[in-house]
Parts: C-alpha cells; sequence; structure tokens
C-alpha cells in the first residue's frame, strides 16, 4: 500500500476543497493506504474541537476523529492556527501543531502527494 | 534514500491572497526538515514563479506600511538568502513588460542567489524534474 499526504489550505466554511480533501483520505484510508494530512492557511480551522454540525455548512470533526482512530497522522500549522485564534487547547484531541517542515518531511516520505491551495 | 527536488509553482499575484506567501515560507522551511528526516535524506525546493505570479518579483513592496505584514518582497530576500533556487518566467515577464532590472534581489543582504529569468520550457523541465510539485 502507498503513502499519500495531502495539504489542503482551503477553509472548511466557504469552499468545498476541504470536504474533497476529507473524503479523498477517507477513500485512501479504507483502501489501506497510510494518509497524512497538513492543514494550512484557513485550513487550520477544520480542526477545531466542537463544531455544530448544521446542514447548511461543511463539517469536519467526525471525520477527523475517524482518521486519527485509523492511525491517520493529521498537523496543523501553529503559525496558521495561532493568527486565527485559534488554541491548541480548542483542537480536535489528537491533531499535531507543528511548523512546516513536518509537510516537507511528510513528502518526502509519501508515493503522492495531493496539494489543496487556498482560495 | 537521497535528496529529492521539489518543485513549488507560485502563480497567483502578490497579496490577493495568502498562496505565494505561503508558498515562500514553506519552501524556505526546507532549511530545518533535516531533522524529521534520516541521515543522507533531504528536500530542495524549487520555486517556480509563473502567470501573474512573477507579479510577486517586483521590488519596492509596502506590504508593511499597507497591510501591517511582512512583504513576499523580504521572502524572497530571505529565500535567496538561504541559497533556494527562483525561477521567474521570461516570457511571462515579458507579457507583462516587466524588465530584469525591476525584479527583486538580496544584494543587501548578501545573498549570493539572484531570481533566475528562465524560458517557459526550463520550468517544464524543473517540474518534470521534481518528484512532487506544490501549487500555489
Amino acid at each position: 500500500m502507498g503513502v499519500l499526504t495531502i495539504g489542503c489550505f482551503a477553509s472548511l466554511v466557504g469552499s468545498k476543497s476541504l470536504d474533497f480533501c476529507l473524503k479523498l483520505a477517507k477513500a485512501a484510508v479504507d483502501k489501506g493506504h497510510k494518509v497524512n494530512i497538513w492543514l494550512s492557511s484557513n485550513g487550520t480551522m477544520s480542526a477545531k474541537a466542537n463544531q455544530k454540525h448544521l446542514k447548511d455548512y461543511s463539517h469536519s470533526e467526525k471525520y477527523m476523529k475517524e482518521f486519527l482512530e485509523k492511525g491517520v497522522e493529521i498537523c496543523e500549522c501553529e503559525a496558521c492556527a495561532l493568527a486565527r485564534g485559534i488554541q491548541k487547547s480548542e483542537a480536535i484531541e489528537g491533531v499535531k501543531w507543528d511548523a512546516m517542515h513536518w509537510y516537507l518531511a511528510k513528502i518526502y516520505n509519501s508515493d503522492r502527494v495531493i496539494h489543496i491551495g487556498g482560495e | 534514500m537521497s535528496v529529492i527536488d521539489l518543485g513549488f509553482l507560485i502563480q497567483k499575484p502578490p497579496y490577493k491572497s495568502e498562496t505565494s506567501t505561503l508558498g515562500l515560507t514553506h519552501a524556505i522551511s526546507y532549511q530545518v526538515v533535516d531533522m524529521l528526516l534520516e541521515e543522507g535524506q533531504g528536500v530542495v525546493p524549487k520555486v517556480c514563479f509563473v502567470g501573474e505570479g512573477v507579479l510577486n518579483c517586483l521590488k519596492g513592496h509596502k506590504a508593511m506600511e499597507h497591510y501591517g505584514v511582512t512583504s513576499i518582497e523580504t521572502h524572497i530576500k530571505n529565500a535567496l538568502l538561504v541559497d533556494l533556487d527562483l525561477y521567474v518566467c521570461k516570457e511571462d515577464l515579458e507579457r507583462f513588460g516587466i524588465s530584469e532590472d525591476r525584479l527583486i534581489d538580496a544584494d543587501d543582504m548578501g545573498a549570493e542567489k539572484k531570481l533566475q529569468i528562465v524560458p517557459f520550457s526550463e520550468i517544464q523541465n524543473i517540474l518534470n524534474n521534481s518528484k512532487h510539485i506544490l501549487v500555489f
């Protein structure tokens, strides 16, 4: 099985790019691939805990928790999160906080990389 | 294992979104990636400015004055200072009527590297030789 790293810079709400990333990650995990997810820029908001699932808005917490249980490594850019007022204590438990070199290191060890840029 | 090239393609104009800055800061972070890799492993970013992305390379940014943020010019200078290879598409510069003397350099910081103006065909070769490509 392969290693897939997904970098997502798009926001959870306001675009469907992050929703696409999560569903793509789920498909890969279900097929037995190792998946890493890097959240940067507006993508960092998707790792915030206690999201209310309103039907009109995308929702990531359920996916994130499921991924973490299945061994997916999820990491968000600490600087991007702090700049948006998101504290580590507010993040979904198990999500890592690190800097951009984490993403480059995961890319190094990946068979495929899908980089979804921001808006 | 070995050292791999990563292609960074910057194609958005400056300050329209955060992407150009993120492309540069992610590339610059290659300096410390070694601590997460094994002996002999490494990544070498190849940063390519194409399309409207070449507008990032114009000197004289006033980002701190107008937006209160570090300028993309400063990030480009830092990238040159840490010996990254930064390529600017020749055809796109011509399309915008931008001459070489209007481009950023980091001479004042003592950088040995300069922005490299290259034809698009060379940028294609750089991307073809990269293990992965990140589009910003």
